[in-house]
C-alpha cells in the first residue's frame, strides 16, 4: 500500500478537469492507477532541487514573431466537411442554455 | 533482382538508372502487403491502388524528365498516422479521430513528398503515441514481422514493422520518449530521433510538445540519415523549430571513429537488463573500439528519475494538448448528448481509450492548483538536473552508448496490465527526450529466440553527425548493412 490515497472528491475533480465521464468502475480503477503513479513519482522527492530553476524548454527561446498576414486561402468548406454536424456554414453544437 | 532486398537509397539509385521502374517498386511492396498485411496490420490506411499507380507514373515521368533526381526519388514510403496528410485520413489510432481528413499536410510529410517518395499509407501506432507496444491502438494491434507472437514496440510500431516486413522501404515516426528507437530495436531496423527542433512539428498531432520529435525508420544508417536530411529544415510554422546550417547529415556517412570518445553508463547495465541484450551491446561497443574509438564506462547518474519525470511532464502536456478533442469541429461526437457539456464529456469518454484517459487524468492532476508545485514544477527541476548530468557526460565523451530497451520484444498481451512495468521499458530512451538530445537505434544482432537487439547511440544536441558516423562505422564493420 502506497502513501498516496486519492479520495472520491479528488477523482471527481480530476474528471471535471479532464472533461471525462467515468463509470463507478472506471473511477475505482483511476484511483488505483493514480495512487500507484503518484507513489512512483514521489521518488523525485529524494532529490534536492532547492535553487534549481524549472526547465520547461531545453533551449532558451524567446517569442517568435511574424507579421499578421493571412497566407492561406479560404478553406472553410473543407474544414466544415470534418464537422460532426454543420449548418449554414457553421458548426452545430447541442443546446448550451435553456 | 529482388527489389525488396534493396535499401531505400539503393532502390532509388536503381530507379534513377532505369534498372527498376517506380511501378515495379510499387508492385513489389504491394505484393508483400498482400502476403503479410492481413496478419501483421502495419497500416491503418493504405491508399487505393489506382491512386498509388497514378502517383507512381507521375513520379516516373518526373524522374525520367530529370525533375526529380534526389536520393529518395521513387521509393515507397509510409507515414505514421499522427502526421497530418492532406486528403488522407489521419486517426492517431484513436476512435476520436476515426474519420478525420486533414485539410493540410505536416511539414515533414510535405518535405518527404518533395523528395519524391511514393506514400503508400499511414501506419498503426499506440493511440496518440501513448504506449510502448502499439497495443493501445483503437484499430487493433500490429504484430512483429520477426515473430508475429510478439509486439513491434511502440508507439511507432506500425512504421517499424512496415519497414521490417518490406511493406515499405522507409517510414516516418515520432518519438516522445523512445517511440522511434524502441520499435526500431524490436523490429531490427534503424531509427533516429533528432535534436529537439530539428524537424518541424507542424502538423504532428501533439502529445508532449516539449518532447515530441519526428524522425526516420529505415533499413540502413544511410537510408535513415538521407531521410532525416530531407525532412530537417527551419519552419516558421513551428515556433520551436531551429535554424540549423548543419543538416547535411549524409556527409557523416564515413566509416571512421578514430579518436571518438564513447562513454557507456554503468547505470544502464544494472538490474532489469536482459543479459543477452547486455552482451550484444557490449560486443557492439568492442567493434567500435576495434575501429579506433576509445570506450570507457562512467556513471551518468539520475537514470531512475527519468521515468517519473517524463510521465509527469508528458502527461501534463498531453492533458492540455488533448483538450481540443471535444466533438465540435472534427472527429467523433457522442450521439444524443443533452447539452454541450455532456456532449464534451461523453465524446471524450467514448472516444479515448484507457491509456489516453489515464494520462489525461494524471496530467490534469499534476497541473491542478495545490499540486502544480509539488509535481509539475518538481519534475521540471529534475529535468534540469538530468540535462546537467548529460552536459557533464558530453564534456568528457562524444557519444553515449547503451541498450535501447531492457529486453527484446515482449509477447503480445503481456504489457498493458501493469502500466508502470511498461513505462520501465522506456528507461534508456526517455532521458534523451527530456534533455532534447539526438539518439539512434541500430540493430546489433539477435537473442537466442532470434529476436532483434538494438544499440542506442546518444549525442549532444546538434551532434547528430558524430552519432551517424559511429552508427555507420559499426554497420560497415559488423557487416550489418543490407
Amino acid at each position: 500500500m502506497g502513501k498516496n490515497a486519492i479520495s472520491d472528491e479528488t477523482i471527481e475533480y480530476v474528471g471535471i478537469l479532464s472533461k471525462l465521464e467515468l463509470s463507478d468502475e472506471e473511477k475505482e480503477q483511476a484511483k488505483k492507477d493514480m495512487e500507484s503513479m503518484l507513489d512512483y513519482i514521489d521518488q523525485l522527492g529524494e532529490l534536492d532541487t532547492d535553487g534549481v530553476e524549472p526547465m520547461s524548454h531545453i533551449f532558451q527561446t524567446g517569442n517568435v514573431w511574424r507579421e499578421d498576414v493571412v497566407t492561406n486561402t479560404d478553406e472553410h468548406g473543407r474544414t466544415l466537411a470534418n464537422a460532426p454536424q454543420e449548418k449554414d456554414d457553421m458548426f452545430v453544437v447541442p443546446k448550451t442554455f435553456e | 533482382m529482388n527489389i525488396l532486398t534493396l535499401s531505400a537509397t539503393e532502390l532509388s539509385a536503381a530507379i534513377r538508372r532505369g534498372d527498376v521502374s517506380v511501378r515495379q517498386a510499387l508492385d513489389a511492396v504491394l505484393q508483400r502487403i498482400d502476403e503479410r498485411e492481413q496478419e501483421l496490420h502495419c497500416y491503418i490506411t493504405i491508399l487505393p491502388r489506382e491512386e498509388l499507380y497514378a502517383e507512381a507514373d507521375r513520379l516516373q515521368q518526373a524522374i525520367d524528365a530529370g525533375e526529380l533526381s534526389g536520393p529518395l526519388a521513387g521509393v515507397p514510403a509510409a507515414i505514421k498516422d499522427n502526421l497530418c496528410t492532406e486528403g488522407i485520413r489521419t486517426t492517431c489510432a484513436s476512435k476520436i479521430l476515426y474519420n478525420y481528413v486533414p485539410t493540410f499536410s505536416s511539414t515533414a510529410a510535405l518535405r518527404l513528398r518533395e523528395a519524391g517518395v511514393l506514400v503508400i499509407g499511414k501506419t498503426n501506432m499506440d493511440e496518440f503515441a501513448m504506449g510502448s507496444t502499439t497495443e493501445t491502438s483503437a484499430f487493433g494491434v500490429t504484430k512483429n514481422p520477426r515473430d508475429p507472437s510478439r509486439v513491434p514496440g511502440g508507439s511507432s510500431g506500425g512504421s517499424a514493422a512496415a519497414v521490417a516486413a518490406g511493406e515499405c522501404f522507409l517510414a516516418l515516426g515520432s518519438d516522445t520518449g523512445g517511440s522511434i528507437r524502441q520499435p526500431a530495436s524490436y523490429c531490427g531496423v534503424v531509427g533516429i530521433k533528432p535534436t529537439y527542433g530539428t524537424v518541424s512539428r507542424y502538423g504532428l498531432v501533439a502529445y508532449g510538445s516539449s518532447l515530441d520529435q519526428i524522425g526516420p525508420l529505415a533499413h540502413t544508417v544511410r537510408d535513415a540519415a538521407t531521410v532525416l536530411e530531407a525532412i530537417s529544415a527551419h519552419d516558421p510554422k513551428d515556433a520551436t523549430s531551429i535554424a540549423r546550417e548543419d543538416t547535411d547529415f549524409t556527409q557523416a556517412l564515413t566509416a571512421d571513429v578514430k579518436g571518438l570518445r564513447i562513454g557507456i553508463p554503468r547505470d544502464y547495465f544494472g538490474e532489469g537488463l536482459d543479459p543477452e541484450v547486455a552482451d550484444a551491446v557490449r560486443a557492439a561497443a568492442k567493434v567500435l573500439e576495434a575501429q579506433g574509438a576509445t570506450v570507457e564506462e562512467f556513471d551518468l547518474s539520475l537514470v531512475k528519475y527519468a521515468i517519473p519525470t517524463y510521465y509527469t511532464i508528458a502527461d501534463a502536456e498531453a492533458s492540455s494538448n488533448l483538450e481540443r478533442f471535444d466533438g465540435v469541429k472534427y472527429g467523433y461526437r457522442a450521439p444524443e448528448a443533452e447539452g454541450l457539456h455532456q456532449m464534451y464529456k461523453r465524446t471524450r469518454s467514448e472516444g479515448f481509450g484507457p491509456e489516453v484517459k489515464r494520462r489525461i487524468m494524471l496530467g490534469s492532476f499534476v497541473l491542478s492548483s495545490g499540486y502544480y508545485d509539488a509535481y509539475y514544477l518538481k519534475a521540471l527541476r529534475v529535468k534540469a538536473l538530468i540535462k546537467k548530468a548529460f552536459d557533464e557526460a558530453f564534456a568528457r565523451y562524444d557519444l553515449i552508448l547503451g541498450p535501447v530497451a531492457p529486453t527484446t520484444a515482449p509477447e503480445l498481451g503481456s504489457s498493458l496490465s501493469d502500466p508502470i512495468k511498461m513505462y520501465l521499458g522506456d528507461i534508456y530512451t526517455i532521458s534523451v527526450n527530456l534533455a532534447g538530445l539526438p539518439g539512434i537505434s541500430i540493430p546489433v544482432g539477435t537473442d537466442s529466440k532470434g529476436l532483434p537487439i538494438g544499440m542506442q547511440l546518444i549525442a549532444d544536441c546538434f551532434q547528430e553527425k558524430k552519432m551517424i558516423r559511429a552508427a555507420y562505422t559499426y554497420e560497415q564493420a559488423a557487416g550489418m548493412e543490407r
